[in-house]
């Protein structure tokens, strides 16, 4: 399997080189940014910390560093650093009341859900600042002919941004296969459903629980750092808001949230469906702008009830079971 | 009136019962002796539907039960006062009873003067919540309930377990006197002396199969009772 | 008194006819939870669903508004017992949070459903009626009528929840629901009659916020979170706590509206929230 993944990275790092079109290419960097985001989403999730307010932390990423660099021209190597600080307080301030007091499930997909959504009415009620919803974008660095500018983190050059996602994307995947190494699955089992029996193994509940929740939170922060700079807009409905902390659950769960790249498969799976989506209604899309979220909708629906482990999850589980029987059979 | 033949019931791939069959005629006290783990309260379950049979039949006055859901089966006759009471702590006393005639609620006045007739302490206690009665007024109230729905047959899963034993007596008074009222019962025990007493047969299940059975005077005589259960 | 004041009591008084409104709303997704342990996600999107219905019967197909409402009502049960049956019922079983994901879905289906219905322009029942005067105050008559309405259903379903069998079956269930066939109650019936109550609830709280505030698809969001934080507050599935902490959450809206921008009251009362949750995790009603 090693080598295997080896190759495949190898494949991924040489698409810009095959001279790929603009389109294409912007295609598989929103893919990577949101796989990267729904992989730290599902880092929680799959322990059963499913939060619905992820949207907070991309949006306090995205919006802390651009309005840090418009307002008071700190730079973005600045800017990030404090914008997943801010984060790691908003995560700290909901996670330890509830854990502490071992609030999960729905409480806790309710308070995270209203955390989305007060985040969204923050960035608006600043419209001073933030410009409200008709979203803001950051001070360009890129006049006279630039194409780069490494103090801004402004690249008009897609290519560059695709190495810089994919490299945050393969880090993402080692934190999440990290977390899943250094945790023993009694742990991890441990802290899902059986919190007494945890605390009897001499396992600080709380303490994991807030460390897999602040790691989650920072990279969520990050990854909305990176959807600023490089979409260069941003808007409190797609970076904040009960819309965007939902459509990361959709991602992680459709493509499967217990293991390590359903997250990534579920990106793709979002991302094609839309354009498909796209590409087969054609004009009707533009006419019906919210045929793509009902079929989401119903889809999420549909998906919980018949395949909540996912579209890998349940690959795997499939092909775990075609190995079995033939290998029963003769004996 | 109820007949159980061949009867076999269990948890997913745990089997607890194994071909049991029995028979309680109309008017009669008939009580299920076991240890614990012996299969008693899943023969219970099995009897009110609470489990699907995997194998044999239950048929109440001739007709069959095994098909018939288990919220209907209170319409066939039988109440079932189930293990550890099971009353519901946060409603009051009298609403608690008004569960029990769920099913009859045009005879909810008749059959709650009845019962606080029969159990002059719950009528004093009506408002307060069952959850904050002690232990022997809640297996009162948890019989009254049952009784609420005008049942032909009782079915007792262990009505003196965990109650002290000047308690247990009273319990088992009233058993008696409930059965004096015409009611048939099926009771299952552990306290074998005691109920013993009150019952007119007995039935021995021991790991999900049915040993002896007889009179519940020869039964307190017998020495294989005694073997197994008062360890003499 | 000083113009400053008059302002300022008007603000508490609306908050307190906002609490009536808040209180209704929690007491459905309350209701739904103690009974069947499952949160709808997807609440406040079937209210929206209940403006609409009122809206559309009144305007395009002329029925007076006195009988679009109940009409909107039972319109809104009937989709709440449909929820059940087709959305929850099949992951009853599930993990938790599938219940809750997938009523998620819902939220996204129904608000992309009315969009394809009705488009994304702001409706208006367009009822106009005379503010009511008290002193020199001026309060808005539909925020008293939606007030005086909100309390009478929340009287109501008490009156149900504690005088009938069904009622009564509705709160036995949420204590023991593996003995209830023992009583003779087929348990999925009660769930779809509760289902079927919390949408008559959500009903009743669409056709009040119909005659005060516009309608759209979104409408939802901006008193779904509020509704959730209310019922966590007030201690997920108590009815009683429920109520007490709308009233306290109307207060910081509406005061907090008062002196800052109206965001900045939701978000005051959010940081409130927040600090009751490291002071009392249960609610502020709850027991240990």
């Amino acid at each position: 399997m090693k080598p295997l993944a080896w190759i495949g990275v190898a494949a991924l790092a040489a698409v810009p080189l095959t001279g790929i079109g603009n389109y294409p290419l912007h295609l598989i960097i929103m893919c990577l940014l949101w796989a990267y985001v729904y992989t730290s989403w599902s880092i929680m999730g799959r322990l059963g910390l499913v939060s619905l307010g992820h949207g907070a932390f991309l949006g306090i990423g995205a919006y802390t560093v651009v309005m840090l660099w418009n307002h008071y021209g700190f730079s973005p190597w600045l800017g990030a650093p404090l914008a997943v600080l801010l984060s790691l307080a908003a995560a700290l301030l909901i996670g330890l009341p509830c854990f502490r007091f071992r609030i999960v499930g729905h409480y806790f997909a309710l308070v995270t859900l209203a955390l989305s959504e007060v985040t969204r009415l923050v960035i608006v009620a600043l419209r001073d600042h933030t410009g409200g919803s008709l979203g803001a974008t950051p001070n360009t660095a890129l006049a006279q002919g630039n194409t780069w500018s490494l103090d801004a983190l402004q690249f008009s050059d897609k290519r560059v941004w695709f190495y810089v996602i994919l490299a945050f994307w393969l880090a993402g995947l080692w934190i999440w296969a990290r977390l899943d190494r250094s945790m023993t699955r009694l742990a991890l089992d441990a802290i899902t459903h059986e919190e007494d029996a945890a605390a009897s193994v001499g396992i600080n509940v709380t303490r994991s629980k807030l460390f897999v929740t602040l790691v989650s939170a920072g990279m969520t922060s990050v990854g909305g750092v990176l959807y600023a700079q490089y979409q260069l807009y941003i808007n409190p409905e797609t970076v904040s808001g009960i819309g965007i902390s939902l459509q990361m659950v959709f991602g992680a769960i459709a493509g499967g949230m217990f293991v390590m790249l359903g997250p990534t498969v579920g990106a793709v799976f979002t991302l094609l469906l839309q354009e498909g989506l796209r590409l087969a209604l054609g004009d009707a899309f533009k006419q019906f702008p919210a045929l793509d979220l009902a079929i989401y909708g119903l889809m999420l629906v549909l998906f919980i009830i018949y395949m909540p482990k996912g579209i890998l999850g349940a690959a795997l589980e499939w092909r775990a079971r075609r190995r079995a029987t033939p290998a029963a059979a003769p004996g | 009136m109820l007949a159980v033949s061949n009867l076999s019931a269990g948890y997913g791939s745990f089997q607890a019962l194994f071909g049991v069959s029995l028979e309680v005629r109309a008017g009669e006290s008939v009580a299920v002796l076991g240890p614990n783990g012996a299969g008693k309260t899943t023969l219970l379950r099995a009897i009110s539907k609470l489990i699907d049979a995997s194998a044999g039949e239950i048929t109440m006055e001739g007709a069959r039960l095994n098909e018939v859901p288990a919220h209907e089966v209170i319409g066939r006759g039988i109440a079932h006062v189930p293990e550890n009471r099971r009353l519901f702590p946060r409603l009051t006393v009298e609403e608690n009873l008004r569960m029990g005639a769920f099913s009859s609620r045009k005879k909810f006045p008749e059959r709650l003067k009845f019962v606080y007739g029969l159990f002059p302490r719950m009528e004093e206690r009506c408002g307060q919540l069952a959850g904050t009665l002690s232990g022997g007024e809640q297996q009162m109230c948890a019989i009254a309930r049952a009784l609420m729905s005008g049942p032909k047959l009782l079915l007792l899963d262990e009505p003196s377990a965990g109650l002290a034993p000047v308690v247990v007596q009273s319990i088992f008074a009233l058993v008696k006197r409930i059965c004096a009222e015409g009611f048939t019962v099926l009771i299952v025990e552990q306290n074998v002396q005691q109920v013993l007493k009150v019952v007119d047969r007995a039935y021995l299940l021991e790991t999900g199969r049915i040993k002896s059975s007889g009179d519940a005077a020869a039964l307190a005589a017998s020495s294989e009772l005694k073997r197994a259960y008062l360890g003499l | 008194m000083e113009i400053f004041d008059i302002f300022l009591l008007e603000a508490v008084v609306n908050g307190i006819l906002l609490g009536g409104l808040l209180a209704l709303l929690s007491l459905g997704l309350n209701l739904i939870f103690g009974v069947i342990d499952v949160v709808w996600i997807c609440y406040a999107e079937l209210i929206m669903i209940g403006m609409y219905a009122v809206f559309m019967l009144h305007t395009q197909q002329g029925w007076p508004l006195l009988a679009a409402m109940p009409a909107g009502i039972a319109i809104v049960a009937a989709l709440g017992a449909a929820l059940h049956q087709f959305v929850i019922r099949p992951v009853l079983a599930a993990e938790p949070i599938n219940q809750l994901l997938v009523t998620g879905g819902m939220l996204f289906l129904l608000q992309a459903a009315a969009t394809l219905a009705f488009g994304i322009d702001f409706r208006n029942l367009g009822v106009r009626m005379q503010p009511i005067l008290v002193g020199e105050m001026s309060i808005s008559a539909p925020r008293v009528i939606a007030f005086v309405a909100a309390l009478a259903g929340v009287g109501a379903t008490w009156l149900l929840l504690s005088r009938t069998f069904i009622g009564t079956a509705i709160r036995a269930i949420s204590q023991d629901r593996a003995i209830m066939p023992l009583m003779g109650v087929n348990p999925d019936r009660v769930f779809v009659i509760t289902s079927a109550l919390g949408g008559a609830l959500a009903g009743l709280g669409a056709c009040l916020l119909v005659l005060q505030y516009d309608i759209h698809p979104a409408i939802g969001l901006s008193f779904g979170p509020i509704t959730f934080l209310i019922c966590v507050l007030g201690g997920l599935g108590n009815l009683l706590g429920g109520l007490v902490a709308a009233f306290i959450f109307a207060q910081f809206i509406s005061v907090g509206g008062f002196f800052f921008h109206l965001e900045w009251g939701y978000v005051i009362a959010f940081a409130f929230f927040i600090a009751v949750m490291f002071w009392r995790p249960q609610g502020i009603l709850g027991g240990k």
